[in-house]
């Protein structure tokens, strides 16, 4: 069996049995990176000593009967995570030069349960795109047609994982990172609820979003890693303290008697005619499943948008305030004092779309400004979310598309960064909300470029949500295509 | 127009970015279009609705306050662009 062919639960199954070390695993993972990345551009920063370093001492562990969830399990993390001793750039040419002195909790949680980190993978820079083109690292080529995006902002996340070269790995999703790039490279993508995942040490791009996602081959391994990633934690004190379930006990509680919702909203006009077909074929899985289908509405769905990308360019604009060249990264000093300094450190280590977030985001925040934009989006936010509350007591789940078209072509859309926002319409309203939601395949287009499709959880119901996606996946094998790379 | 140049101009200050005349012009007109866009909101009647700052009803996270573990003055200064001793230099500010 090829390295690429394997899931978590297969490597367990070898490590455990002895068929297989983690030094021979690590060492294909390291492989298969050489041989596939020159094409795909997926990773920024591969860590090979320090991987197999770390793949002898997880042998040494098995060994002595010390199996983790993840032991000598290969798996890699986009670059917004802080990874001791690693180079961490968040894409951007800003951090080119930093290298993290202290590990996220995400991080530390995948070291905990004995996972080798081989890598970091490229993203948009400070999270900020929908197609990966927005990287100092250069753009990531989707693995099913390299002339395509593999989407953003966890491009590289979910295009290794297509690809084969990392079995799982960790993105962030602040508007859909983690479920677009998912559905554009036909892999498994998950959204937690809105403090279900420590966000401690991730770079942060919009505080009241951002969340820990991640990124498998299939929902089971998915599970696994949302099993390592979740939970409470102190440093964060926007994580919630509520009970973590085991995500994979119940996997296969199947869908019978579950109500699941279709915003009316969500099948619109615009829908490419190839989504709509798989998405509906989808829909008559779930029927066959046992689950009962119904329309919804979430009728404030259309201002999504617009609410999301003001709030999120205030908050980026004043996190983002903190790459001064003080502290950390590229100094630029023309010798014009402090500000000039300031001036000229940002305006050479941020690119385009950054800086337009940091602009946009700055004037809604501005005096005079702020009540007609940043809080008139608060208060929208509040009615989004009221939409889902009360969808929710009337089901369990959603079920809508990811993304409007699929993959599109590099250098498509970078002159009209609106018409990018707007693809983001059925992810954002979730993060707008706070519950959770994912991605996982659901068709092909007549161009061979996967479909995602996108079920919305209650907030904190995982679970319930992963058992859904399960039963689709046993019923059906769009999982089982593999792209040619 | 919903924002000018000399508009853009000013928020490129409060922001900390340099724009020269080229990148104005276009920044300039990309910002008009966003904020032409996001004026849909105003279709909205949000009177009496409560704004909404993240998405858990829950604020205050409060905790003891007692000394932890921390990186240390070495790992902090590692990235510095410039340090002298225990601290962070920067271009003088008082002349």
């Amino acid at each position: 069996m090829k390295f690429q062919d394997l899931t978590i639960q297969d490597m367990r199954q070898k490590l455990l049995a002895g068929d297989l070390s983690s030094v021979e695993l690590t060492r294909a993972c390291l492989e298969r990176i050489k041989a596939t990345d020159s094409t795909l551009n997926a990773f920024i920063t591969v860590c090979e000593d320090e991987s197999l370093a770390a793949a002898e001492q997880a042998d040494q562990q098995i060994a002595a009967g010390n199996m983790g969830l993840l032991t000598g399990i290969p798996v890699a993390v986009k670059d917004i995570f802080n990874t001791l001793d690693v180079r961490t750039t968040c894409g951007s040419k800003i951090l080119d030069n930093y290298v993290s002195p202290y590990d996220a909790t995400a991080i530390a949680k995948l070291r905990e349960q004995g996972a080798i980190i081989v890598g970091k993978l490229n993203m948009d820079e400070f999270a900020m795109g929908s197609s990966n083109e927005n990287s100092a690292a250069g753009a990531v080529h989707n693995p099913w047609d390299t002339e395509r995006v593999p989407g953003g902002s966890s491009g590289g996340s979910a295009a290794a994982v297509a690809a084969g070269q990392v079995v799982a790995t960790l993105g962030t999703d602040t508007g859909g990172s983690v479920r677009q790039p998912a559905s554009h490279c036909g892999v498994v993508g998950l959204k937690p609820t809105y403090g279900r995942v420590s966000r401690y040490g991730v770079v942060a791009f919009a505080s009241s979003l951002d969340q820990v996602g991640p990124v498998a081959g299939n929902v089971e391994d998915c599970a696994l890693m949302l099993n390592v990633v979740a939970g409470y934690d102190p440093a964060d004190s926007t994580s919630v303290d509520c009970p973590v379930p085991d995500y994979l006990k119940n996997l296969n509680a199947g869908v019978t008697g579950k109500k699941i919702g279709l915003p009316k909203e969500y099948f619109i006009d615009g829908l490419d005619p190839e989504i709509k077909q798989a998405v509906d074929a989808a829909i008559e899985t779930y029927r066959q499943l046992g689950a009962e289908i119904v329309e919804v509405s979430l009728p404030h769905t259309d201002y999504s948008v617009a609410c999301y990308y003001l709030i999120a360019m205030a908050e980026a604009s004043s996190n983002l305030a903190r790459y001064d060249g003080v502290r950390f990264g590229k100094r630029q000093d023309p010798g014009e004092g402090l500000i000039g300094m300031y001036q000229q450190t940002r305006s050479a280590g941020f690119g385009d779309e950054v800086k337009r977030r940091i602009m946009l985001g700055t004037y809604a925040l501005s005096s005079g400004y702020y009540d007609a934009y940043y809080l008139k989006a608060q208060k929208v936010r509040t009615l989004i979310r009221q939409d889902f509350l009360k969808v929710f007591e009337e089901v369990d789940l959603l079920l809508t598309p990811v993304a409007p078209t699929p993959a599109f072509k590099i250098g498509e859309m970078v002159d009209d960064p609106l018409q990018m926002y707007l693809s983001d319409i059925f992810t954002i309203p979730t993060n707008l909300a706070g519950t959770c939601a994912m991605s996982f395949p659901c068709g092909f287009s007549e161009r061979g470029l996967p479909i995602g499709l996108q079920l919305i959880g209650q907030p904190f119901a995982e679970d319930e949500m992963l058992q859904a996606a399960y039963a689709f996946e046993q019923a059906t094998d769009w999982n089982q295509r593999v792209p040619e790379v | 127009m919903k924002i000018t140049e000399k508009d853009v101009k000013h928020v490129a200050r409060l922001a900390r970015l340099h724009l020269d005349a080229a990148d104005l012009k276009v920044m300039t007109s990309q910002m008009d279009a966003m904020l032409g866009y996001v004026d849909k909101l105003n279709e909205l009647d949000t009177d009496g609705v409560e704004p909404m700052a993240h998405a858990v009803p829950m604020s205050n996270a409060f905790r003891d306050d007692e000394v932890g573990a921390s990186i240390g003055i070495e790992r902090a200064l590692q990235n510095a662009p410039e340090s002298d001793e225990s601290c962070f230099r920067v271009p003088k500010v008082i002349e």
